[in-house]
């Protein structure tokens, strides 16, 4: 460990983007496989259930078993688009189409170093987030890094000199502008609620996760139960940011073939969904960090509990394995929730997605962070 | 390092800025521009003004810059052939950068500001506080009258926009 904080601080953070990239790479490449096995299973079919190499059909139990499971599909797909011709269609703009799913990577990986992502207790007995770059602003931080990432959904659709594509790029710059107001009026409660006065002031999310883990029915209730709208709104508008169903309007295969990626194929295709995982996980985690309590098991149970009832506190290391392992089981199953709306709800279209983001979830969003706003001043004061 | 890098981001904040005036391709020069903001608000990390560096991203690298793109795409799907100068155009462009060259030359012949004290700046930069508390008690009235100025440049527009009414249908 000390090892570590010996090496320059280029290195440093040089393996600091490579333990992300390592990370959350193959999280995001299992993702794609469990969502078709998700849909499968609600649909009531297998699922890919065929894919196996010789070596593991050799192995008895073990092998057909992980071959139902559809595990090697994730690697058989993988390879598919590393190996096919990566080809760039003649009618396209060359550098803008090439460019546009590398800008999609860019601030998918990049949000990653603000969401803190475990705890453990330092001696002195305080909970200390484990986080790549602690900043004041974090929420600030992924709320203006992740709104970057619009630009390769633009530039894809323009680029590629298509008409479903334009018309997909022109439908995610209108999409994600208008999800983006709800998106952030939704959270200001939040932060209105856990910067009480006196005490110094943040944006940072390990803040919102310490606060639903103090003592008594108040403090160890997370967020979701005080302010039930703010979550509700949060996460409707993270499914339009996320581009996910039933706001898929900017793919939407249905009208659209593909929408801004119709003329995209291999990795620069695979580029374009990995990096939709990645916005997803993103949007799990500050969600769960948020509104579900981030790293404590339960409602009313801190971590700082359970590190009591095993005698952890004195182990940094595995209190901060255990915490890693909670706050990931509850972003996965987010992802899961994603999945299962994704393949019940039907899609809107493009002009209800509109009326619901500016007609109903901006107004309730604006309405909700009013009576908040008064009842945390009548509160606090 | 950070001599070097805060020199790179001068260099390439510059370059994108001359890019945005120079293209004659509209996308072109939006997204000069975009970069343009990312370099600057890769300057404040540097300077370790976190939170202009964020609030420059998400108002105008993530609204501001894409609403330039749509429009520019819905006018103009091609990015666009440049229309022909107008004389009278760059009779006024030449005037507008002779004003901005002025002003520049003044300010690095007598606009040095004297340094804040080594003291007075906090370790990791301002906390939050310290920017949110001057502008509800400071700065509330010019806020507020920008606030204002913006409300009614919207109302404007929306009016500007509206299609004439048709008259009650027969």
């Amino acid at each position: 460990m000390s090892l570590f904080f010996q090496l320059p601080v280029v290195i440093q953070m040089a393996l600091k983007g490579l333990a992300v990239i390592c990370v959350i790479f193959p999280i995001a490449g299992a993702c794609s496989m469990a969502e078709r096995k998700v849909c499968a299973w609600i649909q009531d079919r297998p699922g890919p259930n065929r894919a196996i190499p010789p070596w593991f059909a050799w192995m008895p139990i073990v092998g057909p078993a992980l071959q139902k499971l559809g595990a090697f599909q994730l690697i058989a797909d993988g390879l598919k688009f590393l190996f096919k011709e990566n080809q760039v269609p003649g009618h396209v703009n060359r550098f803008y189409f090439v460019a546009a799913p590398f800008l999609a990577m860019i601030p998918a990986l990049s949000t990653v170093t603000v969401v803190p992502f475990g705890a453990y207790i330092d001696p002195s007995g305080h909970t200390v987030p484990l986080i790549l770059a602690n900043l004041d602003v974090g929420i600030l931080a992924v709320f203006a890094v992740a709104s970057l990432g619009i630009y390769s959904m633009i530039l894809a659709g323009w680029s590629s000199n298509s008409k479903y594509s334009f018309l997909g790029g022109v439908r995610a710059s209108a999409q994600l502008i208008s999800y983006e107001l709800s998106l952030t009026l939704a959270v200001i409660p939040v932060f209105l609620w856990i910067n009480a006065p006196g005490r110094e002031g943040t944006l940072g999310l390990g803040r919102a996760v310490e606060f639903q883990s103090q003592p008594g029915f108040w403090g160890g209730s997370w967020f979701i139960f005080i302010m039930p709208v703010s979550a509700l709104v949060f996460l409707i508008a993270l499914f339009a940011e996320t581009n996910r169903l039933p706001f898929d309007t900017i793919e939407s295969e249905a009208d659209l073939v593909g929408g801004f990626h119709t003329e995209y194929g291999a990795f620069k295709w695979g580029l374009f969904f990995v990096a939709e995982y990645l916005n997803m996980i993103i949007g799990s985690a500050v969600f769960v960090l948020l509104f579900f309590g981030g790293w404590n098991p339960l409602p009313w149970v801190p971590l700082s509990a359970v590190a009591g009832w095993f005698g952890l506190a004195g182990h940094p290391v595995v209190l901060g394995f255990v915490s890693v392992c909670i706050f990931l089981a509850k972003v996965l199953f987010m992802i899961f929730f994603f999945m299962w709306v994704r393949w019940t709800v039907p899609r809107f279209r493009y002009d209800q997605v509109m009326r619901i983001g500016w007609r109903i979830l901006l107004p309730l969003a604006i309405a909700n962070l009013l009576v908040y706003a008064i009842g945390i001043a009548l509160i606090q004061h | 390092m950070f001599p070097a890098i805060f020199t790179f981001l001068v260099l390439f904040t510059a370059v994108c800025a001359a890019g945005v005036i120079v293209c004659r391709n509209t996308v072109n020069a939006a997204m000069c521009l975009l970069l343009c903001l990312v370099g600057v608000a890769g300057l404040f990390v540097c300077l370790e003004a976190y939170l202009l560096a964020f609030l420059l991203l998400l108002v105008y690298a993530g609204a501001v810059v894409t609403l330039f793109l749509f429009i520019v795409m819905l006018i103009d799907v091609r990015g666009g052939a440049p229309r022909a100068r107008n004389p009278l155009a760059t009779v006024a462009g030449i005037i507008a950068a002779a004003l901005v060259v002025g002003g520049l030359a003044s300010f690095w012949v007598r606009g040095h500001l004297a340094a804040p004290a080594a003291s007075a700046t906090p370790a990791l930069g301002a906390s939050l506080k310290a920017y949110a508390y001057p502008l509800f008690t400071a700065y509330l009235l010019p806020v507020q009258v920008l606030g204002f100025l913006l409300l009614v440049a919207m109302i404007g527009v929306v009016v500007l926009s509206r299609k004439p009414d048709p008259g009650p249908k027969p």
